[in-house]
């Protein structure tokens, strides 16, 4: 397969389908910088949203024949992780030009962090930002919630017999409509329903806590982006502890928690299929996980005396648990204050939550609740086969939107994703350590990346080496789109460069 | 009757005089780095006012950063009305200086790191900030994106 001229312009097509998408929508930004009269941020969209378009469109002439050819699904693979790849270099164009970043590098870490609604930042002087790259900056872990190709789907690649190919490339498994296209737009159909009354909410909240009309809208806007994508970005320097209110951590929360909920059962509850969020495998897996890890995690909050009463360490360790657990990266306290004050039991119970992660095809990252409560029911299941006798023939199910019987296959499947988690974060965790970081912050830091959280122990910043920029990008990227799809691109890739040479 | 006032004034002005002595200067990395260090203690805190005054009945939290972090600032609503400028794209906001009472994890607001202030003075005015257009961007931009819309009018028409 690989160097086929043919093959190369079937994934050209559809990636330059992709990147075109990528440069429509930096229309938003350019209006919003227009109405703020940030003159040189509209220039800054203006050239990149053409350089965009430009290299989208040059990828869909060039190989426009292949349109109506087969995709196979190593090609859906290779799909979405180049577009990923690709996406993050034409988006990083308009924060570098911004001059929000102190190197191109430094930008396109934050476009993979935002597209894998991971949350770690290395913008500078946050607080001075424009409008129009904040739009940007939101819209883009919005964007990579929901998925790119899922947009490219709902919008730009009709009736395609592969799609469903590029859908799993991108992680996403669940159809929930028989076409991939219809899913598709039912997944950006909910998301967008959520984005009109939870941004509602939090403008409201934040006229209230005493923010003028227009920037409680925004920051409504984009803090939805960022809580519903389970993403962590936030418009100030301080993240959500800029705002000082309990009324926006108790709302931000609950949006992130119901955006780390899978979309399948998002639409079955729509579908006013509301048992499902009792029965659900994933839901009861996460409830135990959470209510476990924060117990432990508040434990070792009043142990080291570090609040000092029970609601703080409860109002602190609760909301950045779960911030963890559904890899959202929302903080309510400097980064350096985990390192410094929390000690290791509660960081322990934070570096657990965060690899553990939310629900399978959400806007979630981490192994997922599906996994780990198929990997517990599997655990059990060979317990019971130990004690019970070999004449009893015993059939475990689990639920998830439906009964599903629980299979060998179930649990390999689950097991050899977790693996590789644990193999990334291992990665991220060595590269920390050998950069001469201590090695809990290193593996906090790891853990983050792997599991797309966004709280930081203070390692992701500017100064870091590139080394570690480069290392962390590749753990954001692979863990996002679940591994297979970069390794198909990295086999195509090594495959490709051996067949040229061999000629 | 005279020397016995002036002996109290004298005596009170000295008292804030060593009061105000005993506050030190402090950054937002020494604050975070050595929070425990510097728990309720009195401190003199200098930085820009960025985002939103936010008013809380008669008081109001601003944000103060000093380029290395923002320290959230806990002071009564009258006070703020010193501040004409908060940082943000257009602006450069007022530089104060503040002495407050530093709290690690403040009982009153839900363990939050923060500075009740005694007092707020600006020490620098913001001002808002001039940009010159840059047309030789403006330029590229416009070629660029007449390329960019004939590539698209293109495929438009081959329907590709």
């Amino acid at each position: 397969m690989p160097g086929n001229a043919d093959e190369i312009k079937i994934i050209g097509y559809y990636i330059g389908k992709v990147i075109n998408i990528l440069g429509i929508i930096q229309t938003i930004p350019l209006i919003t910088s227009l109405i703020y009269r940030e003159w040189n941020i509209s220039i800054v969209f203006l050239i990149s949203m053409s350089i965009t378009l430009l290299v989208g469109s040059l990828l869909i002439i060039s190989c426009g024949f292949a349109k109506r050819k087969k995709i196979g699904w190593s090609h859906g693979m290779i799909i979405a992780s180049f577009s990923w790849f690709l996406g993050m270099i034409l988006c990083a164009v308009p924060y570098y030009l911004s001059g929000s970043y102190g190197s191109f590098l430094d930008s396109c870490f934050d476009v993979m962090s935002g597209f894998t609604t991971t949350g770690l930042v290395l913008i500078q002087d946050l607080d001075h930002v424009s409008n129009g790259v904040n739009m940007w900056r939101h819209m883009l872990t919005y964007l990579g919630g929901q998925g790119m190709i899922v947009l490219a789907l709902t919008f730009l690649v009709k009736g395609t017999s592969g799609s469903y190919r590029m859908y799993v490339g991108e992680a996403k498994d669940e159809q929930l409509l028989p076409n991939v296209v219809s899913t598709s737009k039912a997944i950006w159909y909910i998301s967008g329903s959520y984005l009109v009354v939870g941004t509602i909410v939090l403008w409201i909240t934040g006229f209230f806590i005493g923010m003028p009309v227009d920037r409680s809208f925004l920051h409504a806007l984009w803090v939805f982006m960022a809580a519903w994508s389970t993403g962590g970005f936030a418009p100030q320097t301080q993240n959500i502890l800029y705002y000082h209110s309990l009324s926006y951590e108790v709302i931000t929360m609950i949006l992130f928690i119901i955006g780390s909920f899978n979309f399948a059962l998002h639409y079955a509850v729509w579908n006013k299929n509301r048992r499902e969020i009792t029965r659900n495998i994933e839901i009861q897996s996460m409830s135990i996980t959470a209510t476990a890890l924060t117990i432990v995690a508040i434990a070792g909050l009043i142990k080291f005396n570090v609040y000092p009463n029970f609601i703080a360490s409860f109002r602190k360790g609760f909301y950045l648990l779960i911030s963890g657990h559904t890899t959202t990266g929302f903080m309510t306290i400097y980064a350096k204050q985990f390192f410094n004050e929390w000690g290791n039991v509660a960081l322990f119970a934070v570096i657990i939550a965060m690899l553990i992660g939310g629900s399978a095809c959400s806007t979630a990252g981490g192994f997922k609740g599906l996994r780990m409560g198929i990997i517990f029911k599997g655990f059990f299941r060979e317990i019971k086969r130990i004690i019970l006798p070999d004449s009893i023939i015993q059939i475990d199910k689990f639920h998830h939107i439906g009964d599903i019987v629980l299979e060998d296959r179930h649990l390999r499947s689950a097991m050899l994703i977790v693996l590789a988690y644990i193999a990334t974060f291992m990665i991220g965790t060595f590269g920390g350590i050998s950069f001469g970081y201590p090695l809990t912050s290193a593996a906090f830091e790891a853990a983050s990346a792997t599991g797309n959280v966004g709280l930081s122990i203070g390692i992701t910043q500017p100064q870091m080496p590139n080394t570690l920029k480069i290392i962390y990008i590749f753990i954001m990227w692979a863990a996002r789109l679940e591994f297979m799809s970069v390794l198909a691109l990295v086999t195509y890739l090594f495959f490709g460069m051996r067949k040229k040479w061999s000629r | 009757m005279v020397a016995i006032k002036t002996f109290f004034i004298t005596i009170f002005t000295g008292i804030l005089i060593a009061s105000s002595g005993s506050a030190m200067q402090v950054t937002s990395t020494e604050l975070v780095d050595n929070a425990k260090e510097y728990d309720k203690k009195e401190v003199i805190y200098s930085g820009e006012v960025i985002g939103d005054i936010m008013k809380r009945d008669e008081y109001a939290w601003i944000n103060v950063s000093d380029g290395d972090n923002a320290i959230g600032i806990w002071l009564p609503y009258e006070e703020t009305k010193k501040i004409e400028f908060t940082g943000q794209y257009r602006y450069k906001g007022d530089i104060v200086k503040i002495i407050g009472i530093f709290n690690r994890a403040c009982p009153e607001h839900g363990g939050d790191l923060d500075i009740h202030a005694k007092s707020i003075e600006v020490i620098e005015n913001g001002y808002e900030i001039k940009r010159n257009i840059n047309f030789y961007g403006l330029l590229i931009g416009i070629i660029l994106f007449i390329v960019a819309m004939t590539l698209t009018l293109i495929i438009y028409r081959k329907k590709l």
